[in-house]
């Protein structure tokens, strides 16, 4: 069937015939509906191959609007078997047959209606005719009415204007009978002290009454009124003047004073004046608290009375004033301005006074809350009266004290460093009668160092009060900016730690250079405690300030290099300072020892000469004392040989080759040549040169100190044959213990060397000791 | 520019005594003492010819003892005054002598340096300055302007002033003082001030510096603790009447008003060492000499406390106070006060330095090896100060 749908090119023929029998109702609907047709045709899967929807100018459609019979029948005839032919025909007859009885149910309906329309209409008609006659009578009616209704109004015309006048009489006699009254009800108000009554009466008539003065009854009454009316302003102005009854009261005088028309410009100087005398009592009873003898309330109380006292004061007066007097314009704002300024500045001083009492105190966190609420009470007058500077001058008087207190600190910490050092040097002078010297040192050292930095950090927190959020300045650029890194980095930590190395530089150049003043440790100490801060605290207390202060000023500040540069340098001076203190000791003792001796008539030496166990005595103390700050430090790489060794060869084989020449005449150049020739490869000795941070090389300063001022001695006396042997033995036993503390012991041996050499030279019968008697002597003592 | 290198002169003995020829005004010429205890102790004189840049020298016998000290008279050129250590057993003493140089030798010797077979003269005695009760003298010093008759001598706490008579052949004591106080008290260097007419002197022992009126004898003032540690030389500002350089065992080299000696006036601290010797110049007193036990020499230009007016500005200028006008710094450069050089050509510790006496930008050094070095102000300098 498919193949023959499309052997004919159009399907819609043999579609048609099996939809026909199976339903009648859905194929009305399908004639109202195309799409629903489309639905059904293609769910029931039968003709899936045929295009959607029917050709609406297919001729052999039934219901289409191109039906051609002959065509259908035509088509019908080709191709459809008999069967189909008479089922179609049947299917047809009974289709016509359907559709002939519905025609005629359809015919029967209409005429029905149509008959009962017909009836309604001829209804209408009647009714319509009756209501016509009933609207003409109602046109009569009203003409009649409106005749008399014109009748009525012409009569009563007349009386209408009459009553009218009479009202304006009327309300004319209530006016005058007021004015009249006007004089004895005033009285009546002024006795009551109904001043309020009294002036609104007046405001009343007077316009009036001013209109009307030429009329003698009404010049009269304002004459009349006049009077009452100046004894009313007598009355207000009496009450004004005496003041007692509290400002708002007199804001009322002063208001109904206005409103008599008395001029503005004497009542608000009057006003002023009066405000003044009781600000002026308010600045007086603070200047009582202020008195010498009593004893002051503390400043936070202060600054609350003054504050609740006096500024409350002026904030009412000030906002009552420009209340009452809006209308005089700039000019009057002047005026307050001028009065709140100069009463400001008075409140100003006595704070500033009272404040400076507070200076030497050492409670921050009052004097912080003291100035907040000052300076917050101070903010509504500052926004009243923005001409008058009030705030801006609060403000300064904030910063000035802010200052003043970073100065205070300072002044604190230098006052503890230098008690620090006091406690310093009353330790090191009361352990020494106890007998135990050195292992307080370190401690100390701790000590110090623990307190300054606690006093710092107590600084810090103590003016960080000042830029606490809650503080009602704190927001102001100052103390925002300049004050935290110009006031505090500056000005307390980078001052005081400048002043610190200034403090210690001192104790380098007293005037007493003998070195007794300063005790030496002490010097170490503060050296130590300088090279401490150049490494780590300098920049730990600075972080601390940066970070506590989170500074946003851009003004340059000192670098955290240049200050640990200063520490250094006075750590180092201090050091070098010691080892020539240290230095000058042990070199006197050498030089007596040297000046004061008959070297000529000596005797053969049997001992090491006791000074010189002293000065080893001493020197190990001071490796000792020393040890206690300070790291070990570089040495040179030690020779294998032990020092006695060294010195044995020395004084055996090169002293012996040193001194063998100068007995024979004709060679008197070799011992300069040699001692020349030696110098030459031995790099010149630098005696007071600067010292670096470790205990070796400070020993080998003092050490190297010492031994040049042995050998500077020597060459300035002249020795015997047991003098020269004396100075033999007393330098092999410093060579025997000095060695051990120095950087280089070349170095001692160079000028132990020259010191025995030099001896030599000025004996004029020099036999040195045999190397090995020496030794011995040295080793028993 | 060859002149500017040093000329070095090596003395076979240890040496410790300089002085120019003060008297002299032409040659320069030098007087070396030597030290030792072995051999005869000589004086080398030691003219240096400037344009050749040659050194000649003639040798003196000074038998008598190692001299430890020595000074030219400022009259006469054949004189001077030594002092020497007299060798004995059983003690040192020091002793003063005035000697008379050889007559030949004075118009400089022209023999040729390397000519060490020349006969070798001896000093002629004219007097001793003893007096064994006095003890071992330090130091002699001439009267500067005068002519030459008189001397004095400090022998340990004593000052003496000698008077030379009848051709210096004879010293007669004129008049004395002596340090009261604890301890040995003695005395290690002195001057005699050019100014106030040669009445004064001043001293120094110990730390203290102490200045006396050759009149009466009398102290005029002292300073305290001048320096830290011994005070080794001292010497008076040319020009400037009030003004003395000190220097000592505290490395230090101190310059001070006698009118006020409170405080220094100002303090130099350049060497490594005691200090030795401190030397104005003889004509610009802003050139100060400094000899010390670092084996450094060295030329300090001290222009703040100098004599010399600031800038050249002065000629055009009210010349009666200089002293007010300094300080305002006209339109030049302040003046500073620098190191000029540092000498570094001795290898022992330098004991003495001076001036010569005839040519102004020329001096020496000897050092304790024997080794004197002839150094020039640098040019530059020279002419900075001359224009």
């Amino acid at each position: 069937m498919a193949a023959a749908a499309a052997g004919h090119g159009t399907g819609s023929g043999p579609g048609d015939s099996p939809e026909g029998p199976e339903a009648e109702a859905p194929e009305r609907r399908r004639k109202a509906h195309g799409m629903l047709k489309l639905y059904y045709g293609l769910s029931e899967g039968e003709t899936a191959g045929r295009p959607p929807g029917s050709d609406p100018l297919d001729p052999t459609d039934l219901n289409g609007a191109h039906f051609d019979p002959e065509v259908y029948l035509d088509k019908l005839r080709r191709e459809c078997p008999l069967a189909q032919l008479m089922d179609s025909e049947t299917d047809m007859v009974r289709q016509i047959r359907a559709l002939d009885s519905d025609m005629q149910t359809l015919v029967y309906e209409n005429y029905n209606k149509f008959i009962s329309a017909t009836d309604t209409i001829r209804k209408m008609k009647n009714d319509f005719r009756k209501m016509e006659d009933e609207m003409d009578r109602l046109a009569t009616n009203m003409a009649v009415i409106t005749d008399f209704s014109a009748r009525i109004s012409a009569t009563l015309q007349d009386r209408h204007e009459r009553i009218t006048k009479l009202a304006g009489v009327h309300a004319l006699l209530r006016k005058l009978q007021f004015l009249f009254e006007l004089p004895s009800r005033l009285t009546k108000c002024v006795e009551l002290g109904a001043y309020g009554q009294a002036v609104r009466y007046q405001g009343r008539a007077r316009a009036v009454l001013q209109q009307y003065q030429h009329l003698p009854s009404f010049r009269a009454i304002q004459d009349d009124c006049q009077v009452i009316t100046a004894r009313l302003a007598q009355q207000l102005r009496q009450r004004f003047r005496e003041g007692g009854s509290g400002a708002p009261e007199q804001a009322e005088c002063v208001e109904l004073l206005l409103a008599l028309g008395e001029p503005a410009e004497e009542l608000c100087d009057e006003f002023l004046a009066h405000a003044r005398g009781r600000l002026e009592a308010e600045l007086q009873s603070l200047e009582a608290e202020l008195g010498p003898s009593p004893p002051a309330p503390d400043v936070l109380e202060f600054t609350d009375l003054g504050g609740s006292g006096f500024v409350g004061g002026l904030c009412q007066v000030a906002s009552t004033y420009q209340e009452l007097f809006a209308a005089q314009g700039p000019a009057g704002a002047e005026k307050l301005a001028a009065f709140a300024r100069e009463l400001g500045g008075r409140y100003f001083a006595l704070v500033e006074r009272r404040l400076a009492q507070e200076q030497g105190s050492g409670d921050n966190s009052l004097l912080v809350r003291a100035l907040d609420r000052f300076h917050r009470r101070l903010r509504a007058p500052g926004a009243l009266l923005a001409a008058a500077g009030l705030a801006e001058a609060a403000t300064e008087i904030v910063e000035r004290v802010a200052r003043e207190r970073l100065g205070h600190h300072l002044q604190g910490l230098r006052a503890a460093f230098l008690g620090c050092l006091t406690d310093v040097r009353q330790a090191l002078a009361a352990p020494r009668l106890a007998g135990k010297e050195g292992p307080g040192l370190a401690e100390l050292l701790a000590n110090v160092a623990s307190s300054i930095l606690s006093h710092i950090k107590a600084s810090l927190a103590a003016v960080h009060l000042f830029t606490a959020k809650e503080v009602s300045f704190s927001n102001k650029p100052y103390f925002r900016g300049e004050f935290c890194s110009q006031g505090v980095r500056e000005g307390l930590i980078v001052g005081f730690i400048r002043s610190m190395c200034q403090t210690a530089q001192s104790f380098c150049d007293s005037p007493g250079e003998k070195g007794g003043a300063t005790p030496p440790a002490l010097l170490l100490l503060l050296s130590r405690l300088c090279l401490d801060y150049e490494t780590a605290t300098i920049s730990y207390i600075l972080t601390l300030t940066d970070e506590q202060f989170l500074v946003q000023d851009q003004s340059p500040v000192t670098p955290v290099s240049t200050l640990c540069a200063e520490a250094r340098e006075t750590a180092r001076r201090l050091l070098t300072h010691y080892v020539k203190v240290q230095g000058l000791v042990i070199s006197q003792m050498l030089r007596k020892s040297v000046e004061t001796r008959d070297w000529l008539s000596t005797l053969e030496p049997r001992n090491v000469r006791a000074v010189m166990k002293r000065v080893v005595e001493d020197t190990t103390a001071i490796d000792v004392q020393v040890g206690l700050l300070y790291e070990e430090g570089v040495r040179k790489a030690q020779s294998s040989d032990s020092s006695k060794r060294t010195f044995s060869v020395y004084s055996s084989s090169r002293q012996q080759g040193r001194y063998a020449p100068s007995y024979t005449p004709s060679a008197p150049m070799d011992t300069n040549l040699l001692s020349n020739i030696q110098k030459l490869f031995s790099e010149r000795i630098d005696v007071f040169s600067p010292v670096e941070f470790n205990k070796v090389s400070v020993l080998t300063g003092i050490i190297k100190i010492s031994l040049k001022t042995l050998l500077e001695c020597v060459r300035l006396r002249t020795f015997g044959r047991f003098g020269l042997q004396q100075v033999q033995v007393d330098c092999h036993f410093l060579q025997l213990y000095l060695w051990r503390f120095v950087a280089d012991e070349e170095l001692v041996h160079l000028l132990l060397d020259e010191v025995v050499a030099s001896a030599a030279l000025r004996c004029p019968d020099p036999v040195p000791m045999e190397p090995s008697v020496v030794e011995v002597i040295c080793e028993r003592g | 520019m060859e002149d500017d290198a040093p000329v070095i002169y090596g003395l076979e003995f240890q040496a410790r005594a300089l002085t120019p020829q003060t008297a002299e005004t032409d040659a320069i010429r030098f007087l070396v003492g030597t030290q030792s205890l072995k051999y005869d102790n000589q004086i080398h004189i030691v003219d240096f010819d400037d344009e050749n840049n040659v050194i000649s020298k003639n040798v003196l016998l000074h038998q008598v003892g190692e001299i430890w000290h020595m000074s030219t008279s400022p009259a006469d050129k054949g004189v001077l005054a030594t002092c020497y250590n007299k060798p004995s057993d059983s003690k040192v003493l020091t002793c003063a002598a005035v000697w008379r140089m050889p007559q030949e030798l004075e118009p400089g010797g022209h023999e040729s340096p390397d000519d060490s077979t020349s006969p070798t003269h001896t000093l002629e005695l004219l007097c001793h300055l003893d007096d064994t009760s006095h003890g071992s003298t330090a130091c002699v010093t001439w009267e500067p302007t005068g002519d030459g008759k008189k001397v004095i001598s400090l022998a340990d706490s004593h000052i003496l002033l000698w008077d030379l008579q009848e051709s210096s052949s004879q010293a007669v004591l004129a008049s004395s003082a002596s340090l009261e106080g604890k301890g040995q008290l003695k005395f290690t260097s002195g001057r005699w001030s050019p100014h106030h007419t040669g009445t004064q002197v001043a001293t120094a022992n110990d730390t203290t510096i102490r200045g006396w009126d050759t009149r009466s004898m009398s102290q005029i003032y002292c300073i305290e603790n001048a320096h830290g540690q011994l005070v080794r030389d001292l010497d008076f500002n040319p020009n400037k009447q009030y003004y003395l350089a000190s220097c000592g065992d505290d490395c230090k080299v101190k310059f001070w008003d006698t009118r006020n000696v409170t405080e220094p006036v100002k303090t130099l601290e350049q060497h490594s060492h005691w200090v030795w010797n401190v030397r104005y110049n003889h004509s610009h007193d802003q050139l100060v000499l400094t000899g010390s036990s670092d084996s450094r020499v060295i030329l300090s230009n001290m222009v703040s406390i100098s004599s010399e007016p600031f800038g050249h500005l002065v000629d055009d200028d009210d010349l009666s106070d200089q002293e007010e006008r300094r300080p305002e710094g006209k339109s030049q450069e302040p003046p500073q006060d620098s190191v000029i050089a540092t000498y570094e050509e001795h290898e022992d510790s330098v004991y003495a330095v001076d001036w010569s006496s005839a040519d102004p930008w020329l001096f020496a050094s000897l050092s304790y090896d024997g080794r004197l070095v002839i150094n020039r102000v640098p040019r530059a300098l020279k002419y900075h100060i001359l224009l």
